[in-house]
């Protein structure tokens, strides 16, 4: 079984199967040394790139903004949830996410 | 490899999208397949339906394409009428009530909390009175905009109305070019005031002076990849072509099918076409246009007058459209301010009473999201002024009312990350009563955009506000970044972000101690963006100087995270269902 992954409205949201399950202007907490300086990232999700999957995990990449340091760009992979018996469960939006290391770019 | 949006439009888009639409009206919203929401609600953006953010499910805002702004006389009313009767969904705006129209800045109208199942009699309407949603969405010749009193103006060097209808008819419903990359805006103006912004266009035609067989005409220079949008603004490249009125359509095509035949249809992010004008440059523009789009000889630029250009400059007379203008025939034009561009339906009624009682009913809507009364004799000027409409919708408003800008906001769009509509009338007030121009600015241009696609043109403004998030005592808070100095004319200049995530509560006094600081630092008779111009970014962030007022925010929380920001029990778990068929 498929499932449908799209980055529609000039980036404002992810559809899964045609539901918007993901949406710009949340905060994220990213445990990551690659979008800037700071221990924990704060990014302000401004805009979502590109939709993609690795195994289960729904992953987006996303033009954002850390609002503790300043720093903005995009970022690598993040998780944003996971596809279940054909179901997406979308991640806590209070988890602290790690973006998947970048293997073959 | 063609994204999912080119490969709908591949099978179905364009005019033939309206017979899916009222099939799918008449079956009632839950018919549209499970699998196939994306594409349709993708393409019914052509026809100017635009679904409403999460939380609103099954509610459409409705876009009405006016060329230039111009409303016949009657249609005001129509439009009021439509508002009145479809416009009202579950959610109340505290300050706007059930039902309203909202002027954008480009020159059209947008009406929220339509129903799918509406839509047929809304067309109906609409064409039976000379309306349409046509292209105001979606990728392909949206509405054209220009001086919106083309053809009524004292000062224009040229009549663009008749150029724009001309576009407008020739390339509404075109099927040659209504599946384009991207979004395509066209400006046409003949003022010498600038009003058309064409620098802030894909596409712009503005008024110059040509020798053609030894003598003087007057016609087009044309400027192509303009816009500001996701963070990459641009100005409109100048493709050293001038054009006469008889052949702009010839050259507006050309250019329109070369975009649609060398846009990128990969990415949507790098498909407008400032993004082919970067990577070809004006003049591979130029050349391509002339040897494969056109099968004349392209005139090189003519003598152009945009050193005469005021509007939207920050300094001189018209920056705006705003009170009352000498037209060609003798008779007046009154511009009003409509703050943050939003009028109640009832109001939208009135206003058609009074254009018809002492204008020629017609009346027009400016990029400023303003609204013109036309053909006002001088002897009702005065009865006119004195209608209890006009208290409201003032022709001599403070400058922080007639300054304000505002897009749609999370109370609707997707895309925002903040509250705008209704916070910019709360800005503007409050600045009214508490802030202090110098005597001789009677100016002062505010924009705030939820976010980065750039709606309410933030940054050609004195001050733009565009949407932000930060952490105030360690809670997330709606903020705002602070750019300054932007404007057009002569000389364009987009706004310096200086100062970034300023909580939202804070802004009005961060805005009041800048003023402060103007005023006590400018050099005589010198202009806010003037001022600006010869201070380094630091400078202007330590003048912003964020700060806590009496100014109350009651919408510093994610309203993203409601169904809507205005509601009582405002979470998504109590969304209303989408609209039963009735």
């Amino acid at each position: 079984m498929t499932t449908r992954l799209r980055v529609l409205d000039d980036g404002a949201w992810i559809s899964v199967d045609d539901h918007r399950e993901v949406r710009v202007s949340e905060l994220w907490r990213l445990d990551t040394d690659e979008f800037c300086g700071c221990d924990l990232a704060d990014l302000v999700v401004e805009n979502f790139q590109t939709v993609g999957v690795d195994g289960s995990t729904v992953e987006v990449r996303v033009y954002g903004q850390c609002i503790a340091c300043g720093a903005s760009g995009t970022t690598g992979w993040i998780p944003v949830g996971r596809i279940r018996d054909g179901s997406f469960a979308a991640i806590d939006r209070s988890a602290i996410r790690r973006p998947r290391p970048e293997t073959n770019q | 490899m063609p994204t999912d949006v080119e490969n709908w439009k591949s099978e179905v888009y364009g005019s033939e999208i309206r017979d899916h639409l009222f099939e799918f009206a008449e079956r009632g919203f839950d018919s549209i397949p499970d699998d196939e929401r994306d594409a349709w609600f993708e393409r019914f953006k052509w026809w100017g339906l635009y679904h409403q953010r999460n939380g609103q499910e099954g509610y459409f805002m409705m876009r009405i394409g006016t060329p230039n702004g111009v409303l016949e006389p009657g249609q005001l009313r129509v439009v009021g009428e439509i508002a009145d009767e479809y416009a009202r969904g579950p959610g109340t705006n505290p300050i706007f009530g059930d039902a309203y129209a909202d002027f954008t800045t480009r020159q059209s109208i947008q009406l929220h909390w339509i129903e799918l199942s509406d839509v047929p009699a809304i067309f109906e309407k609409l064409e039976a009175n000379g309306l349409s949603t046509q292209q105001a969405c979606g990728d392909s010749w949206r509405n054209i905009v220009g001086n919106p009193v083309a053809g009524k103006d004292a000062q224009e060097v040229i009549d663009a109305w008749p150029v724009i209808r001309d576009l407008n008819e020739t390339f509404k419903g075109n099927d040659d070019h209504s599946n384009l990359p991207r979004k395509w805006k066209v400006s046409v103006t003949g003022s010498a005031d600038g009003s058309g912004q064409g620098d802030i266009n894909d596409l712009a035609f503005e008024p110059a002076y040509k020798e053609v067989d030894g003598e003087d005409v007057v016609g087009f220079n044309v400027r192509v990849g303009g816009g500001l949008s996701r963070n990459e603004p641009r100005l409109a490249r100048d493709i050293d072509v001038w054009v006469s009125p008889e052949r702009v359509s010839d050259v507006a095509g050309g250019l329109s099918a070369l975009f649609r035949d060398n846009g990128d249809r990969e990415d949507r992010y790098n498909a407008r076409i400032k993004f082919l004008v970067d990577e070809w440059g004006a003049e591979r523009v130029r050349e391509t246009l002339q040897e494969e789009y056109v099968d004349f000889d392209l005139h090189t630029a003519g003598r152009d007058v945009r050193e005469e250009y005021t509007y939207n400059t920050g300094a001189g007379e018209r920056n705006d459209l705003i009170g009352i203008h000498d037209q060609k025939d003798g008779t007046n034009f009154v511009g009003l301010n409509v703050l943050v561009g939003r009028m109640g339906a009832e109001d939208v009624l009135e206003l058609a009473d009074v254009a018809e009682e002492y204008g020629s009913g017609e009346v027009r809507l400016s990029q400023r999201q303003n609204v013109i009364v036309t053909d006002v004799p001088d002897d009702a000027i005065d009865d006119l002024l004195d209608e209890p409409i006009l208290e409201h919708y003032s022709p001599s408003p403070s400058p922080f009312m007639r300054g304000s800008v505002a897009c749609t906001g999370t109370e609707y769009c997707s895309l925002s990350i903040v509250e705008t509509k209704n916070r910019q009338v709360r800005y503007a007030r409050w600045l009214k009563e508490n802030v202090e121009l110098p005597d001789d600015v009677d100016q002062f241009h505010i924009h705030l955009s939820g976010c980065t696609a750039s709606c309410a043109q933030p940054q050609i403004a004195d001050v733009s506000l565009r949407g932000m998030k930060t952490r105030k005592d360690g809670e997330p808070v709606e903020a705002l970044d602070v750019g300054l100095g932007g404007g057009l004319g002569a000389e364009p200049q987009f706004a310096r972000w200086v100062t970034q995530r300023v909580p939202a509560d804070e802004v009005p006094g961060a805005i009041a101690n800048l003023i402060d600081t103007f005023a006590a630092e400018r050099e005589e008779g010198e202009s806010f963006r003037a001022f600006v111009a010869r201070h380094d970014d630091d400078e202007l962030d330590a003048f912003v100087d964020p700060e806590e007022t009496d100014y109350d925010d009651p919408m510093m929380h994610n309203t993203k995270r409601t169904w809507y920001p205005y509601a009582e029990d405002d979470s998504l778990d109590s969304a209303p269902p989408a609209p039963a068929d009735d």
